[in-house]
């Protein structure tokens, strides 16, 4: 016959289920503690900062980056940022972008098979190693004969080197745009009689926009927050003076401005100096923040449109 | 959104497609688009090839040279000389606190959101939350590890050590590792848990039983890429502190460095003329000895998840 007693399930089952859930949720958890802690981190060292120059907001807009003797000019290190940036892009957009459309539209099954994981090759080359890539190979053999620059090490050179590592980067995200074209469309437009690249630039492209422009926006983001090719080439270590936008000078961006102040030669870890790199890491943290989520706006547009 | 076709206005579609297919005038446009993408995909190519070349033609010295003596020698101020075990030491312990302490947390944060999650808002804040991580750039992690692991921590971690690179390892890929592990829980088969749960197994149970050892694959994938990626990360150990120059006695606790590290520090040093090994040798062999690692992960994940999909589409 059967009782209450069987119906009640097992305890020892029930026992455990419930710890196996607080168990994976407090891992999750842990997630946002993480970014709490983050935020937190990067806020009160920046109050430190803050106060230890006395709140004189004219020094974050003075003269030059010279965190020794107190200048922090953040316009030097957000230009540097975005030159940097911006020739990382030129190097990523069409590179990336091509092979992204070459890889969706036009290779054969066997080419992208033997492509495709080559692009992931590169996607796992360490930043460190790029840097020495443009140290040794695009500074003197490249940038140098070229342009002639005052200094082998400048922002082209570096911009050049993240360009590299956000290549990879580009050319996933976009072609994971193109191959969320429906290929109803793809066939209706050969279906008319169009040409592969009327098809290309007329319907694909067009349906597939806001996904690259996702791609661009998290590239972008990712050639913000790129640090040792902009330590190791950007030319400037550690201070400098507001060079403007000349691309061919030494500069510094927001990272290397970062890794200078915690690991410099004579890193003292205390004072302004060492304090900048909390305010820097806010900020990069911020715009970063918010380039992602501008990328992910984008991405779910289309995840909605299909 | 205009669909275009090349062909004057007021004519059908069929008579565009005859057009086209009698016409003898050449696709100039097509054919610009396709030599234009093959030279944007081989320069890709040549980049990639021209980079590894680079570091095993520089390698080569420092390979001849001293051999394997490269990977057993502590760091000296002889490029001709120098080895990087304590470098090999650090990164093998970051690997390693990066493996122990992701398979727990990252795929129980997968489990949690995958199998347990009801779609309310907070599950959306945590999803949210996480792929916000995962875009967050290393050098902030270091900032996070520099305070939390070696400062709060000291007596844990022993202040600037492999522990605390390893714990700031950790935290930077865990994003990645929740991220993938998700997405291979996701793709377990619906009918497997319902089985499970009808012969009365817990969600527990059937986890474990069931969407675990068929997800296997997938979260493996994730956690061989996060770990060739925190090999490969240098700038979170600039902000901890590691070691760039001498470091005779490498130890858990103690000062460490990195193959990484080395490799930046090398990279610029200048090369003295007339050397036959110079510091940009030193460097490249370093390079390459992080490559392989770095590679060869790579090219496992890349190996377990095409054969994870192939066992899916036979079934």
């Amino acid at each position: 016959m059967l009782t209450i007693h069987d119906l009640q399930g097992n305890h020892k089952q029930a026992n455990r289920e419930r710890l196996m859930r607080r168990l994976f949720g407090l891992a999750a958890i842990l997630s946002i503690a993480i970014s709490l802690l983050i935020l937190y981190v990067l806020v009160d060292g920046a109050i430190n900062f803050m106060v230890g120059i006395n709140w004189q907001w004219s020094l974050l807009t003075d003269t030059g980056w010279f965190p020794r003797r107190e200048r922090f000019d953040l316009r030097t290190i957000v230009t540097g940022s975005i030159i940097m940036g911006t020739v990382a892009m030129f190097v990523a957009v069409p590179f990336g972008l091509g092979t992204a459309i070459y890889l969706s539209e036009y290779a054969s099954r066997r080419v992208r098979s033997v492509v495709k994981p080559i692009i992931e090759v590169l996607a796992g080359i360490p930043s460190v190693i790029v840097g020495f890539f443009a140290l040794k190979v695009i500074a003197p053999d490249f940038v140098v004969p070229l342009f002639d620059p005052t200094t082998s090490r400048n922002m082209l050179v570096a911009g050049l080197g993240i360009g590299i590592l956000v290549i990879p980067i580009m050319a996933s995200l976009s072609e994971d745009a193109l191959s969320a074209v429906p290929g109803s469309l793809r066939e209706a437009s050969y279906g008319v009689g169009a040409k592969r690249v009327t098809t290309v630039t007329k319907v694909i492209i067009p349906a597939a926009v806001s996904g690259l422009v996702a791609a661009f926006i998290i590239s972008v983001s990712r050639a913000i927050g790129e640090t040792m090719v902009a330590t190791m080439a950007g030319g400037f270590d550690g201070s400098g003076p507001y060079t403007g936008w000349n691309v061919l000078s030494p500069g510094l961006t927001m990272t290397a401005a970062m890794t200078n102040a915690a690991g410099g030669t004579d890193a003292v870890k205390a004072g302004p100096s060492f304090d900048v790199l909390f305010l820097v890491g806010l900020l990069l943290f911020l715009i970063t923040l918010v380039l992602n989520s501008i990328g992910a706006k984008f991405v779910n547009r289309v995840r909605q449109k299909y | 959104m205009a669909l275009m076709t090349p062909g004057k206005a007021g004519q059908t579609a069929g008579e565009i497609t005859a057009a086209q297919l009698t016409s003898s005038k050449r696709d100039v446009a097509g054919i610009v688009m396709l030599v234009g993408l093959l030279v944007t995909i081989m320069s890709t190519l040549l980049i990639l090839f021209v980079l590894i070349g680079r570091v095993v033609r520089d390698a080569i010295p420092v390979a001849t040279g001293e051999g394997t003596a490269f990977l057993t020698n502590t760091i000296g101020s002889n490029p001709a000389a120098t080895g990087i075990w304590p470098g090999l030491y650090g990164s093998f312990f970051i690997g390693v606190g990066v493996v122990v302490l992701t398979i727990p947390i990252g795929v129980g944060a997968a489990i949690y959101l995958e199998e347990y999650a009801k779609p309310n808002a907070l599950t959306n804040a945590l999803l949210v939350n996480i792929r916000n991580l995962a875009g967050v750039p290393s050098v902030i992690y270091g900032v996070l590890g520099l305070i939390i692991f070696v400062g709060w921590l000291e007596p844990i971690t022993g202040g600037s050590s492999v522990i605390a690179a390893a714990l700031t390892m950790a935290v930077l890929v865990l994003p990645i590792v929740i991220i993938t592990s998700m997405e291979a829980i996701r793709s377990v088969p619906e009918g497997l848990r319902d089985a499970g749960f009808g012969v009365g197994s817990s969600r527990w149970e059937v986890t474990r039983d069931h969407v675990l050892p068929y997800a296997a694959p997938g979260v493996l994938t994730g956690i061989v890429l996060s770990l060739a990626r925190a090999l490969g990360e240098a700038a979170p150990l600039i902000m901890l502190g590691a070691v760039t120059g001498l470091l005779p006695q490498p130890s858990l606790d103690g000062r460490f460095t990195a193959i990484p590290m080395l490799i930046y520090n090398w990279s610029g040093r200048p090369d003295l003329p007339g050397e036959e090994i110079g510091w940009s040798n030193a460097a490249a062999a370093a390079g390459l000895v992080l490559l392989l690692l770095v590679l060869t992960f790579n090219a496992l994940a890349i190996y377990l998840r095409n054969r994870f999909e192939k066992t899916r589409i036979g079934q």
